[in-house]
């Protein structure tokens, strides 16, 4: 069943006087349970892509179907309940809160969502446990390491139970070992059914999800499935040396 | 900040200056009596020669009688005389106020007699050498000793001490009302003012007690036209007397008071104006430092009126804290001045509320803006700001 519906989406921004179109007619589909890595270099789009897909900004032109709904031209509530809802983000640079502790950053989408304290507190910490960081709930973002800053992140674009996770460079601030670790996680938690979208320029990092969609100026260049063969031959034991290390 | 703090203490001081002058003007309306109104001469014509072959216009006892008689409201008529006198027991002496009365005056005034007798109208009818005086005077002539019975020298004619009168504290006009020797008005008349043959009942004053504020300027009038009668005088001609009501001259005394209070409210709402604005400045800093983490909260789900109140929560935050402070730094400033310039303050709680109150619409006001300024981001924009 198709998670996300994408048709024929254009979408311009005005620069100065003129129309500067990001993209220029995207059709795709993803299904639910995938892994896919968008690529592609900067300013080819992928990034305008990526916030039309998490209900940030509408397109242009072209349809945009969510688990089933049309998000175009929904009322800006209607969308903040839809990211709340259905997506979970990852940052390159993960847009914690700094002077929150982790526990109240994983528990801020769920405030949004008017749920009683004690809840809230008991679905942040099972998410902070989930990614291995249950004994550094009370530590503020400056006291963690940068991976433990970003699966705090992770812990907050889950702990709403989102249809989609959307990641936007995760390991783009990281080095590449905590980069890897990073990506064990999204491996794991696709493992358990949950849809992925990543961005990134990276050839490796795309080499970790099942597919891989090229952009360039604007048009989807090439979609094509990743050979599980070739990537387990090349990082099965970092990959597994790092999901060991995690749990 | 600062601004909010001013702004809080000017209203708090301003209520308890405000509230403390309204209870010392009702606290002196009520040691006039109430509803009294005071009859005098004119003195615009007093010694103009022009006036008719009867003399001076003057008040008379007849006149006070006739007033508590024939108007309908008056309670009660005193005619009385007053003058300046020398009072001395032993080697003491005091320079005071002395007044002929009819135990009507005591009625009109609400004054009691705290010891001794009242005055009588047989004391009057029989001329008696018999006195009440006020707790000033004596204070002032005997010290602590017992006055009651004991004999005082009036320009030399002695008197009796019958009785002690209530305190009545100071007038409207600033004067003590307790330094006062009250006489029987003939014993007055015959020892000390003397008699005109024109007018051999002539008195100074009568103080009129009438019933119904309300009406008051209907029996005013009433008298007016009695005595407008009574002294046979022509249209066209200036009113003789002068007919006022006491209780209104003290209430000009409290517009001194509301020129104060309204200096201070300007100075508070300037205070506050200003404040505001600096809070509305603070809250733009903050919105523009905190651009990302708005972007991230709409990236989550907030809605727009969720990161609206957020703000506006700070905002107002923020003034009610100014607001605290102000209304401590009022309250110890009104106390302050209360002492220091002998002004009556009254500080009451639910003014103090009412100016931290104040304090909070500012924050939400001035707050509204950058609160707005905020919930307005879009989610992209507000994430891509480093």
């Amino acid at each position: 069943m198709a998670l996300i519906e994408v048709d024929r989406l254009r979408h311009c921004y005005r620069v100065g006087g003129g129309l500067v179109w990001a993209l220029e007619g995207v059709s795709l589909t993803i299904k639910r349970g995938e892994f896919v890595a968008v690529i592609g270099p900067s300013g080819s789009g992928k990034s305008t892509f990526m916030n039309i897909l998490g209900c940030l900004d509408s397109p242009s032109e072209g349809r945009y179907r969510l688990n089933g709904v049309y998000v175009g031209g929904l009322h800006h509530d209607e969308l903040a309940a839809i990211r709340n809802r259905n997506i979970g983000f990852v940052f390159q640079s993960f847009n914690l809160l700094p002077r929150a502790s982790a526990l109240e950053n994983v528990e801020l989408p769920l405030v949004y969502r008017r749920m009683w304290a004690g809840e809230r507190r008991r679905a942040a910490l099972a998410m902070l446990a989930r990614v291995g960081l249950a004994d550094r709930a009370r530590h503020t973002p400056a006291e963690l390491s940068g991976g433990q800053q970003q699966r705090v992140a992770i812990a907050r674009a889950l702990v709403t139970e989102p249809l989609l996770l959307l990641a936007d460079e995760p390991t783009g601030a990281l080095d590449s070992q905590t980069g890897l670790e990073i990506m064990a996680i999204f491996r794991r938690l696709n493992g358990e059914g949950l849809t992925i979208v990543l961005v990134t320029h990276e050839a490796e990092i795309a080499a970790h999800a099942d597919r891989i969609v090229a952009f360039r100026d604007g048009r989807v260049v090439s979609d094509t499935p990743v050979v599980q063969q070739a990537r387990s031959l090349g990082n099965a034991r970092h990959l597994s040396l790092a999901y060991n290390n995690v749990r | 900040m600062l601004g909010i703090i001013i702004g809080v203490a000017a209203v708090v001081v301003m209520i308890a200056i405000g509230v403390g002058a309204r209870e010392r003007i009702a606290a002196q309306i009520r040691s006039l009596g109430a509803n009294l109104i005071s009859i005098s001469p004119g003195s615009a014509k007093m010694g103009s020669v022009r006036l008719g072959a009867g003399g001076a216009p003057r008040l008379s006892e007849e006149d006070a009688a006739a007033i508590g008689m024939e108007i309908p409201g008056v309670v009660v008529a005193a005619p009385l005389l007053h003058a300046r006198e020398q009072f001395t027991i032993g080697s003491t002496n005091w320079q005071g106020v002395l007044r002929g009365v009819t135990p009507e005056y005591f009625s009109a005034r609400e004054w009691r007699v705290i010891a001794g007798q009242e005055m009588t109208p047989e004391d009057n009818k029989r001329v008696a050498n018999v006195v009440l005086i006020g707790t000033t005077m004596r204070e002032k002539l005997f010290g602590k000793a017992d006055p009651l019975g004991a004999a005082i020298r009036i320009r030399d004619v002695p008197f009796t001490v019958i009785g002690l009168l209530e305190r009545k504290g100071q007038s409207v006009w600033g004067d003590d009302q307790d330094d006062i020797a009250l006489v029987p008005l003939r014993t007055a008349r015959r020892q000390f003012i003397g008699t005109s043959r024109a007018n051999p009942t002539f008195v100074h004053n009568i103080t009129v007690k009438f019933a119904d504020w309300a009406s008051a300027e209907d029996t005013m009038a009433a008298i007016r036209q009695l005595l407008w009668q009574r002294h046979r005088l022509r249209t066209g001609q200036e009113d003789s007397f002068m007919v006022s009501n006491l209780a209104e001259a003290a209430n000009v005394e409290g517009s001194t008071t509301r020129v104060v209070s309204l200096l201070l409210s300007a100075v508070a709402s300037i205070s506050l104006v200003v404040g505001g604005i600096g809070i509305m400045n603070i809250m733009l800093v903050t919105v523009t430092e905190r651009v990302r983490e708005i972007g991230l909260r709409l990236a989550v789900g907030a809605r727009r009126r969720d990161i609206l109140a957020q703000f506006l929560v700070e905002a107002v935050t923020l003034a009610l804290l100014g607001g605290i402070l102000g209304a401590a730094i009022g309250t110890v400033a009104a106390i302050a001045v209360g002492s220091l310039a002998q002004w009556p303050v009254i500080i009451d709680l639910s003014a103090v509320m009412l100016a931290i109150g104040f304090a909070a619409a500012v924050g939400v006001f001035f707050g509204y803006y950058p609160a707005r300024k905020a919930a307005r981001l879009q989610p992209i924009e507000a994430l891509r700001t480093e």
